[in-house]
């Protein structure tokens, strides 16, 4: 008897205290601010800490803050602190920021020994490969993060930059410093 | 009496000097040696590249297909001689950065033997989606310069509502005078071309519009026309960009094409004259597009001409016939001076689009020094398409793309006409060159981070999913353990 009564006592408070917890839960709710959400979608996300900040998220608190530049993110280069100052509706000066070299990593293949350890830390799956077979890397979704680099055993994996072709050839910027020179 | 007004209306532009006395008066050279190896890039159009269908060691002939195009926007190649293929590999491809692009190599053997190949009776007898068929297969493409796969536009011309044909005879580019030689010389080949284009596009007129510095060309495309009513031969005024195709068809229509539309939004769709003649050669001759008439001109050419010569001739090779003085050429430019492209060398071969190659010296080149912006507003009052050139540099200058774009940039077409009357040097349109390929590079930035997010996220769920199996597979595992011991317990105490 006194069983039962331990049961459904403590069965109906805590049937009430989950609702009023649900309830809370719901109206209560703190609202996070809209603008940071905003500003991390537009980051890219890979968490690198290049900033200073221990990720994006924090990173984006601090603009949405005003204790940062829109220009903190060296992987987003020039188009990124376009976008995170527009986001923000500030002015910046953009003369000084310098896109980032663009990288991919690439496989030797005389000192590649298929130990696949580069492949299980890819975080975009580009490295293709089975035990003992030579890796190879899909360029077109490497994203220059290192990571393969770091672990590689035989030092076969190193970055290179993108080689230019036809189809991403683009005419270099005309050089201010020339008009300076000669005004 | 307003739309009068209305229609004669052109905004900006440029009157150049226009360097064409040299070779206008001349007839076009039909005599250029067969070049030993011919350079065949399998892109000499906008969209996709070709794909080769022929081997190396395999024997051509003349007009036999090469690669075939492949996909919605891309045009074949044919073999511009007979001979033999005796490479398929990359090489220069002609453009300001001479990367390399794949190429044909074909070596001939003198023959010049056609490959023999049935005609199709009277064209107009043919389904006019036939006609398109036929120019895409003869590997037609716009010869103005831009080099847009021509069958595509035909098509176009069908699908919509299209009530006037466009004939682009402008050639506002100082020097060249390839299309003023083609209308003096084979002006009844292009009236042709424009009634067999006029019937795949199923379009009931054709308007043709030729500068008024080219007197005798209009003659000779008004005495062609004269049998076809519906062919109608207009002067319009020397004013460069005239063969912009927004220009022209503002001035002959009264029609403005919207900013980020087409010309088929007018009803409207214009080729070029080249073009026409290359489709009157693909249809009662059947001969693909394998050569063109090109302009070789400047200070630095002793017999300035026209020439007609196959694709992938090297321009080395032209420059030793027209007696081109290395020594004094300053730059080399495919096209016209106003939008052609800088070639850093003269090894690399003339494609579809090379209307003409310039030797150009160092007199006729501008200098370099710049100067500060005066504010003088010229490039605004010379902008064809009624930009801001000024500003949109600035903002370029300061990084600030997306800025330059919302006064504009997009609408730029990269004329020079900006540059060209700067009193500072300032190289206007080169900022949008690289402002456009920049915004370019970005999308593409853009559309490979979404993809990463979507490989990470992708990752993160496979390597969850086999986290879970693996959770699962060991659960069942011990629960199996403990089955088993239990069964063994029983069994134990049973005994």
């Amino acid at each position: 008897m006194f069983i039962l009564t331990a049961v459904v006592s403590l069965t109906t408070l805590g049937l009430i205290l989950g609702l009023m917890l649900g309830i809370a839960a719901k109206y209560l709710k703190v609202e996070s601010n809209p603008i940071v959400d905003e500003l991390e979608a537009l980051m890219p996300g890979s968490q690198c800490g290049q900033c200073g900040y221990p990720g994006c998220r924090p990173a984006a608190e601090a603009l949405a803050a005003g204790e940062a530049s829109p220009t903190l993110c060296p992987p987003g280069g020039s188009s990124l602190a376009e976008q995170l100052a527009k986001l923000l509706g500030v002015e910046i000066d953009l003369s000084d920021v310098k896109d980032p070299e663009l990288l991919v990593a690439r496989v030797s293949e005389d000192t590649c020994t298929g130990c696949t350890r580069c492949f299980k830390v890819c975080p975009t799956d580009a490295i293709v490969g089975a035990p003992k077979q030579i890796h190879a890397v899909v360029a077109d979704a490497c994203i220059g993060c290192k990571k393969c680099v770091a672990v590689c055993p035989t030092e076969c994996l190193q970055m290179h930059p993108v080689e230019v072709t036809l189809r991403n050839w683009r005419w270099p910027k005309p050089s201010v410093s020339e008009e300076v020179a000669t005004c | 009496m307003l739309k009068l007004f209305k229609k004669r209306r052109i905004r900006g532009g440029v009157h150049a000097e226009e360097h064409k006395a040299s070779t206008s008066g001349q007839p076009i050279a039909v005599d250029f040696p067969l070049p030993k190896k011919l350079y065949i890039p399998l892109q000499q159009h906008v969209g996709k590249a070709a794909e080769p269908v022929v081997r190396v060691g395999d024997r051509v002939l003349k007009g036999q297909l090469l690669a075939h195009s492949q996909g919605m926007i891309s045009a074949p190649v044919h073999a511009s001689s007979s001979g033999m293929i005796v490479d398929i590999n990359d090489y220069p491809a002609p453009h300001p950065s001479a990367l390399p692009i794949r190429t044909v190599v074909l070596e001939t053997d003198g023959e010049d033997k056609w490959l023999e190949q049935p005609l199709a009776g009277d064209p107009f007898q043919l389904d006019p989606e036939e006609i398109s068929l036929l120019v895409g297969a003869a590997g037609i493409v716009g010869l103005g310069g831009a080099a847009f796969p021509s069958a595509v536009k035909l098509n176009l011309g069908r699908k919509n509502k299209i009530h006037t044909l466009l004939i682009n005879g402008g050639e506002c580019e100082p020097y060249l005078t390839c299309d003023d030689r083609l209308m003096q010389e084979r002006a009844v080949e292009i009236i042709d071309g424009i009634r067999l284009m006029l019937h795949g596009m199923e379009t009931g007129q054709a308007i043709v519009g030729i500068e008024d510095n080219k007197p005798a060309a209009y003659q000779a495309m008004q005495d062609a026309s004269l049998p076809y009513p519906f062919i109608k031969v207009e002067q319009v005024p020397t004013r460069y960009p005239m063969g912009w195709d927004r220009q022209l068809i503002r001035y002959l229509t009264g029609n403005e094409v919207p900013a980020g539309g087409r010309s088929a939004d007018v009803g409207v769709i214009m080729h070029n004259v080249g073009t026409a003649y290359s489709v009157h050669k693909a249809i009662r001759l059947n001969q693909p597009l394998i050569n063109r008439v090109v302009t070789v001109a400047g200070g630095a050419v002793a017999l300035p001409m026209n020439i007609e010569v196959p694709i992938g001739t090297l321009i080395s090779e032209l420059f030793a016939f027209c007696g081109v003085d290395q020594d004094a050429t300053q730059r080399i430019v495919m096209g016209g001076p106003m939008m052609g492209d800088a070639l850093p060398h003269s090894n690399l071969p003339i494609v579809k689009a090379s209307s003409g190659i310039l030797a150009l010296t160092r007199k006729e080149i501008r200098s370099t020094a710049q100067q500060p912006c005066i504010r003088c507003a010229q490039c605004v009052s010379a902008c064809p398409a009624g930009l801001l050139p000024l500003d949109m540099a600035n903002r370029i200058r300061n990084n600030q793309l997306d800025a330059a774009v919302d006064i504009g940039l997009k609408d730029c077409i990269s004329c020079g006409s900006c540059s060209y009357v700067c009193p500072s040097n300032i190289p206007l349109v080169h900022y949008f060159k690289y402002a456009t390929g920049e915004l370019v590079a970005r999308q593409q930035a853009q559309h490979k981070s979404e993809q990463t997010k979507r490989l990470i996220d992708d990752r993160n769920a496979r390597i969850a999913r086999i986290k879970k199996q693996q959770e699962e597979e060991e659960e069942a595992r011990l629960a199996a353990k403990a089955e088993r011991e239990r069964l063994k317990n029983e069994q134990g105490t049973l005994a």
